[in-house]
């Protein structure tokens, strides 16, 4: 390990990076260019085939702006800021403010686990990961950039070494497996299928499309599944003093960090058929703006597993380090009226909200329970909404908002008097909770 | 605003034409125009805002009533626009933004005056009281 504290000067990115970078399209115009060398005739396998001259230009012209897309590259870390400059052409030079820092991921798929390599990614609130990706360093390096970065979007000297993270919860993958099978995309079309085997059995010429159908269906769910189980392997949450670190994957490492204090709403999800075996889901939602200039599809994974399956205790145990003294447990009175019925036939089963001095929880759904938790120090605002059907039923619901993006917690179909008051009294008990933390 | 019971009263004339009604024709349109008055005027007198110590409270709506409690120190930006008829009747609309996108206090038909007051006034609550995400 070096002695000198990485980033204080400029610095390039590792010199394989355009290999790990571009290698995807590299393989892809590999596998492209295999149907035409097989098409030239055996008698004429000249390797002047047009078709593969201009496949390996495409290579060659791919290869060559990785390289050069690496060599004008460079970032140091700069006073307040983490400093990014890049282009041949079109020079960009980021800033990214050291204390807009939501999080910082360090990630690593497989090839570059191969070389020995890592991707640090920044996830500042203003613009989500989109600039702020060093990829790639090296594997020892990437913890040091992490933790410098991190002590100085907290306000500490760079120099201060990363806070002892301490083991929370491993997830067994024994568990993973079953638990993740039994999520609806595969379970419906399992059976689907198991219905289309059936009715193979009673009518034969009916069958026969359906079975072939439903067994597509089947193959996307278990891709899908594949895919989560590629990414949620070996899970395990540990704390640090700064916040939970998240580390996951099988062919692609992940190491996350999500500080406390950016969390702005947890929820505890109960699918239908991991209820018979009390195993729930817990899912973190992070400040972040404008989802629609991602371009990566696996940066825009805001809300976060923080726990892909455990017991109910295993569960709040964790809910209870991520946010103390919160309560999941409904009290008798955070049903709505029964009235609430006619406007949520499915989802009334479920249907709970409920608030105290420091968070707010609604609970919801039928088929996929779902519990939110928002720490009233996170609103950013309360709206109370009633339709024409909520106002004959004497119905409201009260949403209230944070900075997160996928879920709110909404307070459905309350009586109207009982919502007016949530309103009020909500929106009192956040400005308090501000002025608690301001003072 | 007005476009929507406008557009009703269209559709209206359209099927009375279409029957050749002639007769029914001024009614339906006089049925329409007095039917999208008074709803514009219930919808108009439901929009309403207070600024309060700590929030500024938005409600509207007479169908879909809604109300909007937005803490000054969550103010992230504030908008003023003016489309071409509110510009041709001197008014212009308010909207404040938060780091929620879901929180929606806009009001509209102000004086194009007294807007930019408030959006002043708010600016300088919102910038005395802004907290962090």
């Amino acid at each position: 390990m070096s002695e000198v504290v990485p980033g204080d000067h400029w610095r390039r990115l590792h010199p394989l990076s355009p290999l790990v970078r571009f290698g995807r399209v590299v393989v892809g115009l590999l596998v492209l260019s295999v149907p035409s060398l097989q098409a030239t005739h055996p008698h004429d396998r000249s390797w002047l085939n047009p078709s593969l001259i201009s496949y390996a230009v495409l290579l060659v012209a791919g290869g060559l702006a990785g390289v050069v897309s690496w060599a004008v590259t460079r970032w140091r870390i700069d006073g307040g800021d983490l400093r990014i400059e890049t282009g041949l052409i079109r020079r960009q030079s980021f800033r990214i403010p050291l204390a807009r820092i939501q999080a910082v991921d360090i990630v690593a798929p497989l090839a570059a686990r191969v070389l020995g390599l890592a991707e640090v990614r920044v996830v500042s609130a203003g613009r989500g990961t989109e600039r702020g990706r060093l990829a790639y360093l090296t594997a020892g390096e990437a913890p040091q950039v992490r933790a410098r970065l991190l002590a100085l979007a907290h306000g500490l000297a760079g120099e201060t070494p990363e806070p002892p993270a301490v083991a929370l919860v491993h997830v067994a993958n024994s568990l993973l497996i079953p638990a993740l099978s039994l999520r609806a995309a595969v379970a419906a079309p399992l059976g689907i299928a198991l219905a289309a085997i059936v009715l193979l059995v009673v009518s034969p010429e009916a069958g026969a499309a359906f079975v072939s159908g439903s067994f597509g269906a089947l193959v996307l769910g278990i891709i899908s599944v594949g895919r989560t189980f590629n990414e949620d392997f070996d899970f395990a949450v540990s704390e640090a003093g700064d916040g939970v670190r998240l580390d996951r994957g099988l062919l692609q490492r992940r190491h996350e960090t999500i500080p406390y204090g950016r969390i702005q709403a947890v929820r505890l999800v109960e699918p239908l058929l991991w209820r018979p075996f009390g195993w729930v889901r817990l899912e973190v939602d992070v400040a972040r703006q404008h989802m629609s200039r991602e371009s990566d599809p696996s940066a825009q994974q805001v809300a976060r597993t923080l726990l892909p399956v455990a017991s109910r205790e295993q569960a709040m145990w964790l809910l209870g380090r991520v946010m103390p003294n919160a309560g999941v447990q409904p009290p008798p009175e955070a049903r709505p009226p029964r009235r609430a019925w006619v406007r949520a036939p499915l989802s009334y089963h479920f249907l709970a909200a409920w608030y105290g001095h420091k968070y707010a929880y609604a609970r919801t759904g039928r088929v996929q329970a779902a519990t939110i938790v928002v720490p009233l120090l996170k609103v950013q605002s309360v709206r109370l909404e009633s339709g024409p059907l909520l106002r004959a039923l004497r119905l409201a619901t009260v949403h209230v908002d944070t900075a997160g993006r996928r879920w709110q917690a909404s307070a459905s179909c309350r009586d109207h008097e009982e919502a007016d008051q949530m309103l009020w009294t909500v929106s009192e008990r956040a400005r308090l909770a501000r002025r608690r933390t301001a003072a | 605003m007005v476009w929507g019971p406008a557009l009703i009263a269209g559709i209206a004339v359209a099927v009375a034409a279409r029957f050749a009604a002639a007769a029914v024709l001024p009614f339906a349109v006089v049925a329409a125009a007095c039917a999208s008055w008074l709803v514009e005027r219930g919808r108009y007198r439901s929009w309403g805002y207070a600024e309060r110590d700590e929030d500024l409270v938005v409600m509207r709506g007479l169908l879909f009533r809604r109300v909007s409690v937005v803490p000054y120190g969550r103010m992230q930006f504030i908008d003023v626009t003016a489309g071409p008829i509110d510009r041709l009747f001197g008014l212009a609309t308010v909207q404040l933004h938060t780091a929620a996108a879901a929180t929606d206090a806009r009001i509209p038909g102000l004086l194009r005056a007294d807007a930019d007051q408030l959006r002043d006034r708010l600016a300088a609550v919102g910038e005395a009281r802004a907290t962090g995400l």
